[in-house]
């Protein structure tokens, strides 16, 4: 099963698709699970796909989506936690891939968007519209489970992996530049609280 | 409760780790610091401890509020200059969600330290926390430490609310601990 899971394609052979559709398809097979979403648009469009109490949306502190889930993870490892974070917030904060990969969380999977651009800021490259392969990255940084999903039967397929498999995993998809399908209400204080009530055990 | 006549007697690090147990601070992230060394390897060898050294500080304050939020305790180790690495995450993180982040900072720059640049990092620290409006003290005196340290953990968690702990060298170095 891993086998074929988890595959050795690069950025270039991985299908562009929507990322509002592919975080629709994750939130739809999920139950109590905890889900960090990055900032801006990788929220934006885990708010759009349905207001779970079991999301925690970020406000600002760009590259954190990873670290807090990690932090989630150690806290509750009875509980499946996934990331959501964009590539340029990725990009700011790669040491956390190292982190992730030594302290291997067996609940932890971690989901980027890699549209290669700062879509928010008015699509400016990111480093993976270039020469960045932030798969390989995570896989040089020690997360075995790495693979880009190469199109949305295997994204599919990657998401039941997440919610059943055992140690860290990571998957790239590639998303193209279509707008967010909302925009998330933003009060803190409402969003902590939420969170903290619906993942207290 | 603390026994402070009794505590007195060991070193700075000792009574660090006994103050993170007395309020269930079981998580620990930090960045090196040589002033800071003997406290992590405590940690290191303290089953209680869950410790974990990311690569950032930024990292750090990541993991320790998500394990907030998660319901576990944590605090983060760093020095000078890696405190002022975090402005951006306190102020859009910590701040805004009302996470008591605890961070306990060993003050590097001052009090002799021989590189510059720390010394000019040094003097980012009380400005930043300052405009943040985060509580801060710096621990001087063996014989404060319980006091203080125990009473900002609460005051943090009391109110919802980061706190600041600078460990002055007046307390890590003035017996002749590491420079």
């Amino acid at each position: 099963m891993q086998d074929t899971l988890f595959r050795t394609l690069g950025r270039a052979s991985a299908a562009v698709m929507n990322r509002a559709a592919l975080t629709r398809h994750l939130t739809a097979k999920l139950a109590d699970e905890a889900v960090v979403g990055g900032i801006g648009n990788t929220h934006f469009d885990l708010w759009a796909a349905g207001q779970r109490a079991h999301n925690f949306y970020m406000l600002g502190s760009m590259g954190l989506a990873i670290p807090i889930a990690l932090g989630v993870a150690i806290a509750q490892p009875k509980r499946r936690v996934i990331a959501l974070e964009g590539d340029g917030s990725l990009l700011m904060q790669l040491g956390a891939l190292g982190t992730v990969a030594s302290v291997r969380p067996a609940n932890l999977a971690i989901f980027v968007w890699d549209n290669g651009a700062y879509q928010i800021t008015g699509s400016q490259a990111t480093l993976t519209a270039s020469t960045v392969d932030l798969v390989a990255m995570a896989r040089g940084a020690g997360i075995a489970r790495s693979t880009w999903a190469e199109d949305e039967t295997h994204f599919d397929a990657l998401v039941g992996e997440a919610l059943t498999g055992s140690g860290p995993m990571f998957v790239g998809a590639r998303t193209d530049n279509a707008p967010p399908a909302g925009v998330t209400e933003r009060d803190p204080s409402r969003i902590r609280i939420r969170f903290m009530d619906a993942i207290k055990t | 409760m603390i026994q402070e006549a009794v505590a007195a007697a060991d070193t700075w690090d000792a009574a660090v780790v006994r103050i993170l147990k007395a309020n269930k601070v079981s998580l620990v992230t930090y960045v090196p610091d040589k002033v800071l060394a003997p406290l992590i390897r405590r940690l290191h060898a303290d089953e209680y401890f869950t410790v974990i050294n990311p690569a950032r500080e930024e990292e750090a304050v990541g993991i320790v509020s998500g394990a907030y939020l998660a319901g576990v305790r944590g605090i983060v180790l760093m020095q000078t200059s890696g405190f002022a690495t975090l402005p951006n995450v306190l102020a859009s993180l910590a701040l805004p969600f009302q996470i008591p982040l605890l961070m306990m900072v060993s003050e590097r720059g001052t009090l002799g330290d021989h590189q510059l640049g720390q010394a000019i990092v040094c003097s980012t620290l009380r400005p930043i926390l300052e405009a943040l409006r985060i509580e801060h003290f710096a621990i001087e005196r063996r014989e404060d430490l319980e006091f203080v340290a125990d009473r900002m953990i609460q005051q943090a968690f009391a109110t919802q609310a980061p706190a600041a702990m600078i460990l002055s060298p007046l307390l890590t170095n003035r017996a002749g601990a590491p420079a």
